[in-house]
């Protein structure tokens, strides 16, 4: 892996010209992941100032206004984006409906992290037939598309906001307790671990304040990895109407509701439509670059 | 080898199992389902009755068993709603399923394989970034959005194609497509990462250096090596030719198996959920069996390995 990850074209770049501060700075900071970071900023201060930003509430409906042109389209600036079909304000709608689908994404991620991380630190500490036990149970949450399982417990469950986010929490966890099993596998070979166990630290503190922190980049590359496919598993539940539930919006929510209009407002749907591809994209970019900076299992 | 198959097969019914003990458990945990199909002023012995008729009146355990034995004899149930055998309605909607999904998994294999290779023979170059930032996109965009965009474009503004429905061949193209392009997606950035991987091997070093042409080395060496972990991630994507089309079903109005588990979803049809659930867990558990099993005959390696290792 490590020989494979580098082309015989490395050894030949000493060779070439020293390059100056701007391409420097570029191969460090390519502009795609620039671009990247500045929209997840925009993205980030969009969700917590959404109250602040959105011109209007997002439920207040104008019955006479219904299905507006968006601003350019025939619209007028009193709705940017347009209205739906009730008269709502659809950029009002899409500002709130992003901060409900980060803070699903963000507190899902940070559920599954926990859980796996937790799950697979049991394993690497016990072994034996916990270790097992743990390791069968990742196999069979693995064995089915989480979507099947999310739509089970959906249907049963009802739906209720907490309970949506401890099921977005439950997708990937196995990805996180196997990585952690691993590392923390690994790490405990190794000196400092040894050592501070030796000195009479008591597990908590071995894997808390010693093995986690070494282990964290690895696990952060992770965590942006999961986030988009959170967003993506909210927002496709949402869109089927099975996810976050009115008067709450989400971005798939809105997908959903605005196809209906498809023809005749086609705004309602491209807008969300827009947003949650850019958020994933985005993501998904500073992920792979965080990937090849940080991960050392990688390099 | 037998010990082998033995841990695998047994795993492989450990796992249905488990499925199955979920879909009790969590259809039991999540109400009366008595309360959730009847209307909530129903007369208390209308309810009582439906209780019996149901056997949700009988010991958790004794209706847990009760549903292992059942399945076990395929019976998973009536649909709750309108009476019908459950598994019967479930498995009426699977070639409608399969007349997607088995199109689009030839589809992205062919796309996603070929744009993978052509990436990793181009490393670095302007056609592997483009093809790369490609596949970037078809994996972060959601199916339904994708969906939705090319019906705005084939069916609501150029008229060309249909925008939802079942019967005809040309309603089959945009949902097909749909769902094809995310896997390609998926495929190409594993195949490359693969391809690059053996391309970096010794092997294809001493192929080169032995002076075999380059068209050589890469057929000869490159290809069938990559072929392994290829396989086995294509091979992972058959368990879920059924599961795999539920956004998809929807946003095209198809009439396959996911389209009904939303809608049975939705109406909280518990036989009906439960089998689907089944029916797929089935399916993926023994889609990787197979693949573990064919494991040894891709690759000569795990067949020593295993045969020096079991004895």
């Amino acid at each position: 892996m490590t020989i494979s990850m580098r082309p015989p074209a490395v050894v030949a770049a000493p060779a070439a010209a020293p390059p100056g501060r701007l391409s420097r700075f570029l191969t460090a900071w390519p502009p795609g992941v620039i671009l990247a970071i500045a929209w997840i900023v925009a993205m980030l201060f969009v969700a917590v100032f959404a109250d602040q930003l959105s011109p209007q509430g997002f439920t207040k409906m104008d019955l006479r206004a219904r299905l507006a042109d968006p601003w350019g389209f025939g619209g007028t600036t009193a709705h940017l984006l347009g209205t739906d079909e009730l008269g709502r304000d659809v950029l009002s709608r899409l500002i709130h409906s992003i901060r409900m689908s980060l803070l699903v994404a963000f507190l899902g991620t940070l559920l599954s992290a926990f859980i796996g991380i937790s799950v697979g630190f049991l394993a690497a500490h016990f072994r034996g037939w916990i270790e097992e036990a743990m390791m069968a149970l990742a196999d069979m949450q693995a064995s089915l598309p989480f979507m099947i399982i999310a739509l089970a417990v959906l249907a049963f469950f009802g739906n209720s906001l907490p309970l949506f986010i401890a099921l977005m929490g439950l997708n990937n966890w196995e990805r996180f307790a196997r990585i952690a099993r691993g590392l923390a596998i690994a790490a405990s070979e190794q000196g400092y671990a040894g050592a501070v166990r030796h000195l009479g630290g008591s597990p908590w503190r071995v894997y808390g304040l010693h093995i986690l922190p070494n282990i964290a980049g690895t696990l952060l590359v992770s965590m942006t990895l999961s986030f988009p496919e959170i967003i993506l598993l909210e927002s496709g539940l949402s869109f089927l109407g099975l996810g976050v539930q009115p008067p709450l919006t989400s971005l798939g929510n809105m997908v959903g509701y605005g196809r209906e209009y498809m023809q005749s407002a086609p705004w309602i749907m491209l807008a969300p439509s827009v947003i949650i591809v850019l958020t994933t994209l985005a993501i998904s970019i500073l992920g792979d670059w965080l990937r090849d900076r940080l991960d050392p299992t990688l390099r | 080898m037998l010990r082998y198959l033995a841990t695998r097969l047994l795993r492989a019914l450990l796992t249905i199992l488990a499925v199955s003990t979920f879909a009790f458990a969590i259809l039991n945990l999540s109400g009366d389902p008595a309360l959730l199909i009847m209307s909530v002023d129903a007369p208390p012995e209308a309810i009582e009755a439906f209780r019996k008729s149901w056997g949700l009146d009988r010991p958790m355990w004794v209706q847990y068993l009760h549903f292992l034995d059942n399945a076990l004899h395929g019976d998973l149930g009536r649909s709750m709603r309108d009476g019908r055998d459950a598994f019967t309605v479930v498995w009426e909607r699977v070639p409608a399923t399969l007349a997607l999904t088995l199109p689009a998994f030839l589809l992205k294999i062919g796309i996603g394989v070929s744009a993978g290779i052509f990436a990793a023979l181009h490393r670095n170059a302007f056609a592997d970034r483009m093809t790369m930032t490609l596949s970037v996109a078809g994996y972060t965009m959601p199916s339904f959005v994708l969906g939705l965009v090319l019906a705005l474009v084939f069916a609501v503004n150029l008229g060309w194609l249909p925008s939802g429905g079942y019967g005809t061949v040309e309603h089959a193209i945009l949902p097909v497509i749909t769902l094809s392009l995310a896997g390609a997606a998926v495929l190409a950035r594993f195949t490359r990462s693969a391809m690059i991987e053996v391309l970096g091997q010794p092997y294809i070093r001493a192929a080169t250096a032995k002076g075999l042409p380059w068209r050589r080395v890469i057929t000869g060496h490159a290809l069938p090596n990559a072929a392994i972990p290829t396989v086995t991630v294509i091979g992972f994507m058959i368990g879920g030719l059924i599961a795999g089309a539920v956004v998809v079903e929807s946003v095209f109005s198809w009439p396959g198996v996911g389209r009904l588990l939303v809608v049975a979803v939705a109406n909280r049809d518990l036989a009906v959920v439960q089998s689907i659930l089944l029916l797929i867990a089935s399916c993926m558990v023994v889609a990787n069996l197979l693949v573990d099993l064919t494991y040894g005959w891709i690759d000569p390696r795990v067949r020593t390995h295993r045969a020096a290792g079991a004895g």
